[in-house]
């Protein structure tokens, strides 16, 4: 059949365009790839300004939320926080980062006071608006404002935990909901090899 | 005097037929306490229908919190998402619903003071057929998992 014919002609042109685009892309040279993570600019839990500078060297452990959050991000910082203490002083060798999405309300004194309520050692990071954003495009972390009754809202985001070697290279995620015991190896994995 | 004319009012409802009977029951309800600065906090429990027409939680309401809503929570590729259930949440008959951490929750907004364990948080739930359910909150520190008496 003709039509069928044509058809498959078509596709495997469009095919080969694909092929051809995604070997052009490899052998180019340059990084156009997608890499999750890379440099941004935000305030820490202290006011004063850090950059992806301040955390290379060693691994660092980074979660999206923001203090607003009834769920997710109390139980993810809580899980983390159990892991923390599973891996005891080896903990140390990374920084656990907690970036807000919601930087209108989640000021660094704010975030310094949520995050004590978990481990001393995670660390909050607010910023601009623009600053945030392009912090969570690093990480193709998805977030947005949901408006609610009232004039109040809301965030939805991302709730992956990123892994991230001392290279600033990604080296794993751990999933919302994820089993504790195979997010700890992760981690153990992470502060051994990372 | 306030107290017991709280009491009165309190009995006098409890005898009012204007407050519907309900079939529904309202188990092992928790939340969890608020880390300094918060000012929301999830509460989640169990609500059993035992009888044979339909229910609905349409609302709820605590002293400890301005505003109190019926939120749904979902996680898809890895995002939370996070809505009002305007219509409330449905309560079948003969059936079990559970409000839990990952899923539908009581969302407590504008608290009057931060949830702290040992200070469990009452809270009155309101159904579609006009019934309310007083149920207490056990508080478990931030994050923590449902504790093992709510079971």
């Amino acid at each position: 059949m003709p039509r069928a014919r044509i058809a498959i002609a078509a596709l495997t042109l469009v095919l080969a365009a694909i092929a051809g685009t995604l070997l052009w892309i490899t052998f180019r040279g340059e990084d156009t790839s997608a890499t999750v993570g890379g440099p941004f600019t935000l305030v820490d839990e202290t006011g004063r300004t850090v950059t992806q500078a301040d955390f290379e060297g060693s691994p660092t452990v980074i979660f999206f939320g923001f203090t607003f959050c009834p769920d997710v991000c109390p139980t993810t910082l809580y899980e983390l926080t159990l892991q923390m203490q599973d891996l005891g002083p080896d903990a140390d060798k990374a920084d656990w980062l907690f970036v807000t999405v919601d930087p209108e309300r989640d000021t660094p004194e704010a975030l310094r006071q949520y995050t004590s309520a978990f481990d001393s050692r995670i660390i909050g990071l607010s910023g601009t608006e623009e600053q945030v954003a392009a912090m969570a495009k690093q990480y193709f972390a998805y977030y947005k404002r949901v408006p609610m009754e009232g004039g109040d809202y809301t965030m939805e985001h991302t709730a992956t935990v990123f892994l991230m070697d001392s290279g600033n290279e990604l080296f794993g995620t751990i999933g919302y909901g994820e089993d504790a015991g195979m997010a700890l190896s992760k981690l153990r994995r992470l502060l051994r090899d990372g | 005097m306030t107290r017991l004319a709280f009491a009165l009012a309190a009995a006098l409802c409890a005898a009012s037929p204007a407050l519907a009977q309900t079939a529904v029951t309202a188990s092992g309800g928790w939340t969890r306490a608020t880390p300094p600065g918060a000012t929301t906090a999830g509460g989640f429990l169990t609500l059993t229908n035992s009888g044979e027409t339909d229910d609905r939680l349409v609302g709820a309401r605590t002293p400890d919190a301005t505003r109190v809503e019926i939120h749904s929570m979902e996680m898809s590729d890895g995002v939370m998402r996070m809505r009002p259930l305007e219509d409330g949440l449905p309560l079948p008959a003969g059936a079990t619903t559970e409000l839990a951490p990952g899923g539908n929750h009581i969302m407590m907004m504008d608290l009057a003071a931060p949830v702290i364990v040992g200070a469990p948080v009452p809270l009155t739930l309101m159904l579609e057929s006009g019934a309310e359910i007083a149920v207490e909150l056990q508080v478990v520190p931030p994050g923590a998992p449902k504790p093992a008496e709510a079971q």
